[in-house]
């Protein structure tokens, strides 16, 4: 039972399982959602979705789930008699809209004409400037802006009103696919951060040895742990310019939340597309570029290494020798990249620009086949599939 | 089925009492989210007075460890008595503390336990409350003895969102985010708040609250539980509702703004707002 419904979501990406499904189906056993879809929506909410981020995919999952089953009960407006109809209208028209109507060939040729639409009509429908539903500009409906408008049962219809509890769609502020800040930013670099202890023995460890003191009965007896180490050491590189600077905002976001969060954090310039020198300082890109062979000896494979940058350019850039926009470059852009993966094992390309645009952009698919598959967007999801990636 | 409701005190959405009663009935731990100051651990309170079973809270700190609220083992004041040759000694049942989830699971009566802001802690402690919270029992090593609930408390767990929770612990939490509520619920939480409270003031003080949420860029918006303070001060006053009319000429900054705005950079900007009305006016 309904399990379409968690079908449905796994595939929208929502991780509900089966112990949450079994959980469902024992609150619908006893009695919690007594035969009333508003309450099932409502458990069912509460049972599957563990993330305020994902209410708002939750609902749209829901609505489409059950899109065939609201009109079970309530009112069916082919079921309106006419009669009805034209009292509703007498008294919802003001005379000077009564006069209006005249224009449209009198209130039974409105009536006329609603029935053929009616005829017509077949599901639920919204805007629009011919069929029945609501906020259009057809003269039936409600909250429509037609001034010869037919209100056809908008506070009869409770029904109407359940449907809408999920189609209202409330929480898309929340969706965590849309938007970052510097925060959001931040919880998930976190991920990045490992602690791990290593090395020798060197400080005190003042509970163990309170501990152990104790159950040696007072005898003291000293205990040690290993000093406490982040081991996550990150390697960034960042776009600059030209058609990153849309995205610099976003870049600098990242780069702030980033800083705070590693002690090893080493970030390096580049334009377009990683070639053979990078920069520390953009004022003084020519004057101070570093070459890339430098930084990859200088950095060993223990760093993870994170691109940053839009991936749109010219597919020259990436794969022909002196594609480079900005000066003469011996090797292609695609050899750089390609040192740079083999030398560092954990490495991700984060992309600002939104993924589902990414199909239409060449050279970003490119970079992607470079990176095999490893380019995520700039969202909070984004970097949390990528720092999953990085410390697996 | 004796169910939790909205009560005189307490304004709960419907798909709040859903979730809370499918915790109840199910014996699941439910999980809380939602903007600091919309009556999250108030919830444990009247949950635990709706079904009238006794509430114990737990107020989780940084350092808080899970096992703190199983049982902490007192091994600094055995070796004190141990020095001091008391016979206390010899039975280790002595030095051990029971924690809160300890008291909750030896409670002959079934009773609300509240976790609260579970996100303060490390990262892990969820995890180490997985069993504990699943089951319901625990063991304690000292002792070689399992403590297991004799009836299975209600569990509520309140979350500020600071940290992410492991997908494992909320696979067996039901979960509520409560939402700011709109104007409608907002006049019935202060109704229920403030019965006698003067309508006219009501409302002017809602519209104020509501506009001074929509001022763009503010660090803390106001949440319930300012407003609710700021009324009582109001109220406190005896002011009149004129001094919080405002005008698309002139905005007002509001009386006793100090309980609406908590930091400078808010007053500030809400202060520069008015002053650009007020010159525009």
């Amino acid at each position: 039972m309904f399990s379409h419904l968690v079908l449905s979501l796994r595939t929208a990406g929502l991780p509900a399982s089966i112990t949450e499904w079994l959980t469902l189906m024992a609150a619908m056993k006893a009695g919690i959602a007594d035969y009333n879809i508003d309450d099932f929506y409502y458990l069912a909410r509460a049972t599957l979705v563990k993330d305020e981020r994902h209410l708002d995919r939750f609902d749209r999952v829901f609505a489409q789930c059950f899109k065939g089953l609201e009109p079970a009960e309530g009112v069916k407006v082919e079921d309106l008699p006419e009669e009805w109809l034209r009292k509703l209208a007498e008294k919802l028209l003001t005379p000077e809209e009564m006069a209006k109507i005249q224009s449209l060939g009198g209130l039974n040729a409105i009536m006329e004409r609603l029935k053929e639409l009616l005829a017509e009509q077949k599901g639920r429908h919204q805007g629009g400037s011919k069929w029945i539903g609501t906020a259009g500009t057809s003269p039936f409906g409600a909250y429509g802006y037609n001034p010869e408008g037919v209100r056809i049962g908008q506070d009869e219809s409770r029904h109407r009103r359940a449907v809408k509890v999920w189609d209202r769609r409330e929480f898309k502020d929340l969706d965590d696919t849309i938007e970052l800040g510097t925060r959001g930013m931040k919880l998930a670099l976190r991920r990045l951060r490992r602690f791990a202890r290593q090395g020798a023995a060197t400080e005190l460890d003042l509970p163990d040895t309170i501990r152990s003191t104790a159950r040696n009965a007072g005898t003291l007896d000293l205990k040690m742990i290993p000093e406490r180490h982040n081991t996550v050491k990150v390697l960034l590189l960042l776009d600059i310019g030209g058609s990153m600077d849309d995205h610099v905002k976003a870049t600098e976001e990242l780069f702030s939340a980033a800083r705070s969060e590693f002690k090893h954090l080493e970030y390096y310039y580049f334009h377009n597309f990683p070639y053979e020198r990078v920069w520390k300082n953009n004022r003084r890109r020519h004057e101070e570029a570093i070459p890339t062979w430098q930084v990859l000896r200088t950095y060993g494979p223990d760093y993870k290494l994170v691109i940053v940058g839009d991936a749109a350019m010219s597919p020259y850039e990436i794969t022909m020798q002196g594609g480079s926009v900005e000066h003469y470059n011996d090797e292609a852009g695609a050899v750089w990249l390609d040192r740079m993966l083999s030398h560092y094992r954990r490495a991700a390309w984060l992309n600002p620009t939104p993924k589902n645009s990414w199909g239409h952009v060449r050279s970003i698919n490119m970079v992607n086949d470079l990176m095999e598959g490893r380019m995520y967007p700039l969202t909070l999801t984004g970097i949390d599939e990528m720092t999953r990636d990085l410390s697996r | 089925m004796a169910g939790f409701r909205s009560t005189d005190k307490y304004i709960a959405s419907r798909d709040l009492e859903v979730a809370v009663n499918a915790a109840v009935t199910l014996q699941r731990p439910l999980l809380v989210k939602g903007e600091p100051g919309t009556g999250k651990t108030v919830l444990a309170h009247e949950v635990a007075a709706a079904l009238g079973r006794p509430l114990i809270e737990w107020h989780v700190k940084s350092t808080t460890k899970a096992q703190q609220g199983l049982y902490e083992y007192d091994a600094v004041s055995r070796l004190r008595d141990g020095q001091l040759g008391d016979p206390r000694v010899h039975d280790i049942g002595n030095y051990i503390v029971r924690g809160k989830l300890w008291e909750a699971f030896e409670s002959d009566e079934p009773v609300v336990v509240l976790i609260d802001e579970v996100d303060k802690a490390d990262i892990e402690f969820p995890n180490d409350l997985l069993l504990e919270l699943d089951r319901m029992q625990f063991f304690v090593y000292e002792t070689r003895k399992t403590i297991k609930a004799k009836q299975r408390p209600v569990v509520i767990i309140t979350s500020n969102n600071e940290k992410e929770l492991p997908d494992a612990f909320l696979r067996r939490c039901f979960f509520h985010y409560i939402r700011f509520p709109d104007r409608e619920t907002m006049e019935k939480i202060v109704q229920a708040h403030f019965p006698d409270i003067r309508n006219d003031l009501a409302r002017e003080a809602l519209n104020v609250f509501f506009q001074v949420r929509d001022v763009p860029g503010l660090k803390k918006k106001p949440a319930t539980s300012e407003l609710l303070d700021w009324l009582k001060l109001l109220m406190v006053e005896d002011l009149s509702p004129d001094v919080l009319r405002s005008n698309e000429k002139q905005v007002v900054i509001p009386p006793l703004h100090g309980a609406l705005l908590k930091n400078e950079q808010d007053v500030h900007l809400f202060e520069r707002l008015a002053f650009l009305a007020r010159r525009n006016g």
